[in-house]
This record gives C-alpha cells, structure tokens and sequence, in this order.
C-alpha cells in the first residue's frame, strides 16, 4: 500500500517553485496548525463535558476568557502565573531535546524553593541584592542537582528519567516537609509550619509600571537563554545528536553522559528558579504553598510548545491564563479547583491524538506551494 | 488503632504494624504491578496507571455510595479502569505517538477528572469491604486487627500465580508474550499486533482500576484527593524490579506495603523526628531498587525485546 503511492509520487512532475518565499513562512504556520487545531479540538471537548456535568459550556468559557486575559488586572493575574510555568516548562522542554522525558520539575522547584528561603533566613540582614544573588544561585544549584541526579542515574545505571524523576519530585516534598516542621521551623507558624521569613527588604520587586513580580522577566530570559543554548549553539546541536541517535552521538566521540547530566542539571536549574520566585516574591518564606502544580503544568506548557523553548513563553501564557481562571469558575459557577486540571488533561490527550495527524495535514500541501 | 497497639505491646508494635501494612498497604500495588506487567509483557508501558488506579478509587467509592454494595464498586471501578485502558491502548496504537507521553497525559487527565468528579464524594460515608483476619489464633486484639485482610487481596494474592501459568499455559498468555517479543514473528503467525497490545492494556486498566477501589472501599477506606500518591507510578517501576515476573510482582508488592507502614508504625511508637521522611520510604526504597536491578551496559533480564527496543 504505501510502497505504491510513493512510487506514484515519485513519477508526478516536480511542482514549479512560484511561491517559494511562502514556504518558511508556511512551515512555521505548519508547525503552529496542529497545536493550535488540538487546541480548539480541546475547548470544544471540555464544553461538552461542562455541558454533561450540568454547566452552561458557552458561559464557562467565555468567562474563562474573562478570567484570563479580559482585563487588564485578569492579564497581569495570568502573567503572574505564567513566570513559573515558563521556568517549568523548561524543565521537561531541555531535556527532551536529547530524548529525555522528565517530569518531576515540581520536585525541583520545591527543593529549590527551599533551598532559596534557607539562604535568604540565613542571609537576611545582608543587602538585598546580596540576598536575592544567592538565594538565586542557591535554589538553581539545589533544583539542578535534583534533576541532574535523574539525569546520572539514565547514563549510568539505565533508570528510566522519567519514573525516577517524578519519585525524586516525590522525596523533595517529603524533605520540605520535614524541613519546615523540623529544622527550619519557624516556631511562630502553628497553623501552617513554615521557614521563618526572608525580611521584607529582601523581597523581590514588582518590574516597573506593573503589578508583576520580576519573576516574569527570569522567565523570560531563561526561554531565550534556553533557545540560544539549544538551538544555536555547539552544546545544543550535540545535545540534538544525542536525542536523535544516542549511539551515533556516542560512536562521534560526543560525551553523551555529560551532556544529559547537564542539561538535566540546567532544566533542574530553572525549575529551582521558579521556587525561589514564588519565595522571594509571593510568600517569602518556604511552606506547602510551594506545592503549587507548576511543575505538573510544566510538563504539559512544555508538550504543547513542542519542546520548543520559545513556545514555551507563549504556552506559559495561555496555561497561566487557564490557571487564572479557575478562580473565577469556582466563585462563579461552583465548578470545583479541579476544573483546570481536567481541562489541561483534555488538552494533552487532544494534542496527542493531533500530533498523530502530523504529516497528514499540512498548509502548504493544502495551498499547493513547494514543501 | 496503632497507637493503642503501641501501648499494649510496646516496640513490637512496629514489625507488627509492618506486616499490617504488608497484608493492607501492598494490595493497590499488587493490582497495579500486575495489570502493567499485563501490558508490558505484551511490549508496551503504561506509565498512566496512577491516573487509572485514582479514578478507580474514586469511581469505586461513587457506586459503593449509590448503589450500597462495595463489591458493585469494585465493578465499576474495574469497567472505568478498562475504559481508561482502552484509551490507553488506543492512543499508543496511533502513528508517531510516544507511549511515555501519553502516560503522563492520562496521568493529568485521571487524576484531574477523579478530583473533579469525586468532589461530592468527600463528605458521605459508602458501604467498604468486609474484612476478617489472620489473627485469630491470637489472643492479642491488636494482633487480631493488625491481620485483618479482605477478600479483593486474596483474589490478587490469588491472581499472580494464575496470571504466571497462564502466561506459560494458555494460548492468550503464549500470544501476549510473542507480541512483546517480536512483533514480526506474531505478524508472521497471523496475528494482529495493535489489537493484541489494545486489549492487554485495557486488561490492566481493569486491574489498576480495582486496585484503586482497594483504596477507598478498604484501606485507608474513605475518598479524598490525598488517597494515592505515587503507587500507582510505584507500581511500573515495581514490575521492572520484579523482572516482567507476577509472583515476584506479589513479593515486590508485599515489600513496599511494609515499606509503606514504617512511617505511621513508628511515630506509634513515639519516634515522629523524621515522620515525613519514612513516609517517604517507599519512595526512597522504589529509587533504590531501580538503581539496583537496572543497568546502562545491557538488557535487563526477563524484559520483553519489544519494550527494549522501543526504549
């Protein structure tokens, strides 16, 4: 069957190259159409379960919209939520460009999170600035480590990346647990134990004109960090090499345990940022609130961005825009806080049975341009 | 419970309350191991079985309370686990489609929708399982309700060595394994690869699903959105440890059960300084034993070559 349709192809003339400037442009727009499909595809499932659970579909959405991204003060919400995610998404998106599938950025940022308040207590009569460097440097060492070890235990003892680094995500939560009821507890925090708090000098600040913390700014020079690191550099192009045949990466004389060991490292890294984020500028201390599921959506902003580090910024954005909205769903129609989460099941489920299509659709097939 | 037992019985509550644990704990793990060693023996992973065994719970208490009878919510959870199996395998079977991804997918999706769904299921009380112990030569009431054990866990205590013969004995069991071997020799005996590995995924979707009634109907016996953490996942790195092996899937399972119970059964005793982190024994333990039985140089012995090479 297959064998005689290429054969079929292989007889047709060459089509002539009129509209050869459109082809970058299209292939770009190919790349975007079955995201962007999987995501209408998605919205139209999740209606109809809205629909099938009792709720008005057309009203939920159109005030998820609202939530997300209609008003100004609901944008800087989505932003706010959106810094994190860029940070998380980078986590599972680095690694898988050398074939690697991590999930366990939520246990990073954890770590990380803790680790940044044990400095910034630590440190926190020194001047802020002081304080924010190392608190920074504190959390990325520790959430780097964290996924690194995943990242070690594939090179060298074959433990498969991904069940390692979510049971690694699950011991990081026991160890803040342990930390902020023991060692680091702040004997005034009864209700909810907590680290003691970094001081509200050391704080980090909102960017100017704004109500969103610099942690959006991290976010971003991470994703475009990422991108120089992984697409326009010598350690990205091997790191592709190891993720398209790691034994041929091997066989040209690469160091594929060094490379998975520190992109892990780096994607362990900007999780760990994002923890320390959400302690220097939203609680300023270390508690359960650090289990956000950031880590969790990570993996998803990373998926729908197709491991891109530049579609992850807008990806983060509009999963923090859902994220913002569940709010709103739960005042407005008492929609439970797992809304969301069913919703962003639905969209990586979609997104998957898309990808299966890819190939089979394309615009510029559909257009009749030169591919 | 345990506390009393503590005091009664002093230090020798721990060990006791760790064979509990082996004979409580180890059941949704059991289930799980097995309905995934199911899947992979047929050459495929499903990683979303914490999502499957979450619904399960969930599904599983829902029709307990509706319908006032436990086992009928064992039902339920076991159609809702092949349902989630069934689009498991259905998705796995599409063209350019990562089984790992997909995993993780109806991993969210499970969970979310069991959050979802399983709200108004926090508050009511269903009807749980009957139990009966082991204990009854015993005099000592905490030895009595440290063994007390239910039926399901005698079915999957039961299950694994049939699941081991008919792996070895029956035709399905013989036809499951070529598919996980070779994929070119079951096409070549005529039979259909994508529709094999469709329905041993859906059959441990059943597993897994009632693994998770396990859960809410016996122990700890209730729904909430903290019922599982982690065993469902526990449970794939568990059969990789067992070797692809159901009776070793028994005793890989009784051993993260014990391991499960070393946190509660300690601070019984008074020793609550690192609760949290023997709590996380299971985990620590399941890391280990990765660590341990896999390796970088070579293939790991009792793996189906499909899943090899597909790794």
């Amino acid at each position: 069957m297959e064998s005689v349709s290429t054969s079929t192809l292989a007889t047709e003339p060459v089509p002539i190259r009129e509209r050869a400037w459109l082809s970058p442009l299209l292939g770009v727009l190919d790349s975007l159409l079955i995201p962007a499909a999987s995501l209408v595809a998605s919205l139209a499932v999740f209606a109809l379960f809205i629909l099938i659970t009792g709720n008005p579909p057309f009203e939920v959405l159109s005030e998820m919209y609202r939530g997300a991204f209609g008003t100004w003060f609901s944008f800087q919400n989505t932003l706010l939520r959106a810094a994190p995610l860029m940070l998380t998404g980078l986590c599972t998106a680095l690694p898988a460009r050398l074939g690697l599938i991590i999930i366990g950025g939520e246990g990073a940022m954890v770590v990380g999170g803790v680790a940044a308040a044990a400095t910034g207590v630590a440190l926190t009569d020194s001047p802020p600035y002081v304080v924010l460097g190392a608190m920074m440097l504190a959390a990325m060492l520790v959430g780097g480590l964290w996924i690194g070890l995943a990242g070690a235990l594939k090179v060298f003892r074959g433990v498969n990346e991904t069940i390692s680094s979510l049971l690694l995500a699950y011991l990081g939560i026991a160890l803040l647990n342990h930390l902020v009821e023991g060692p680091l507890k702040d004997p005034e925090s009864l209700n909810k134990p907590s680290t003691r708090h970094i001081g509200e000098a050391n704080m980090l600040g909102n960017l100017p004109g704004l109500d969103v913390h610099y942690g959006l700014l991290f976010g971003l020079m991470a994703c475009v960090g990422a991108w120089l690191l992984m697409d326009h550099s010598v350690f990205g192009f091997s790191g592709r090499i190891v993720g398209g045949n790691s034994r041929a990466a091997r066989l040209s004389g690469l160091g594929v345990p060094k490379l998975v060991i520190l992109t892990c490292g780096l994607a362990g890294a900007a999780a760990g940022l994002a923890g320390m984020v959400e302690v220097a500028a939203v609680h300023g201390k270390a508690n359960a609130s650090l289990m956000t599921g950031y880590g969790y959506t990570g993996i998803l902003v990373a998926f729908l961005a197709r491991q891109h580090p530049l579609g992850v910024i807008a990806v983060a954005v509009l999963l923090g825009g859902i994220g913002a909205s569940g709010g709103l769903l739960q005042r407005q129609f008492e929609l439970p806080d797992a809304t969301v989460s069913v919703l962003q099941g639905i969209i990586f489920v979609v997104l998957l049975v898309g990808e299966s299509f890819r190939g089979k659709w394309k615009l510029s097939r559909l257009l009749g341009s030169p591919a | 419970m345990e506390t009393e037992a503590a005091n009664a019985i002093g230090l020798w509550g721990v060990p006791l309350a760790v064979i509990g644990g082996m004979l409580r704990v180890s059941a949704p793990f059991l289930f799980v191991s097995l309905g995934e060693c199911i899947t992979e023996k047929s050459g495929r992973v499903n990683l979303g079985l914490e999502g499957t065994l979450v619904m399960g719970a969930m599904s599983g208490y829902g029709f307990s309370y509706l319908t006032g009878s436990a086992w009928l919510g064992v039902l339920a959870a076991g159609v809702v686990g092949f349902g989630f199996g069934a689009l498991h395998g259905w998705l796995c079977g599409r063209p350019r489609v990562n089984d790992i991804a997909v995993g993780i997918a109806m991993m969210l999706l499970g969970v979310g929708l069991a959050f979802f769904l399983g709200k108004p299921l926090i508050q009511p009380t269903a009807p749980r399982l009957p139990s009966f112990s082991l204990g009854f030569w015993s005099d000592t009431p905490q030895v009595v309700s440290a063994l007390s054990v239910n039926l399901l866990f005698l079915i999957g205590v039961a299950l694994a060595p049939l699941l081991a013969w008919a792996f070895n004995n029956t035709r399905y069991g013989l036809v499951v394994r070529t598919v996980g071997e070779s994929t070119d020799a079951a096409r070549a005996m005529g039979y259909d690869v994508k529709s094999v590995r469709l329905w041993a995924t859906a059959t441990g979707g059943i597993l897994a699903g009632v693994g998770g009634s396990f859960l809410s109907l016996f122990y700890p016996g209730s729904w909430n959105e903290g019922l599982s953490s982690g065993q469902g996942l526990m449970a794939v790195a568990l059969v990789i440890f067992a070797r692809w092996d159901p009776i070793k899937c028994l005793y890989a399972s009784l051993l993260f059960g014990g391991a499960s119970a070393l946190g509660p059964a300690l601070q019984s005793v008074g020793i609550s300084s690192g609760y949290y982190l023997f709590n996380a024994a299971p985990y620590a333990l399941t890391l280990a034993i990765m660590v341990w039985a896999n390796s970088a140089q070579r293939t790991v012995e009792g793996m189906p070559a499909e899943l090899a090479s597909a790794r």
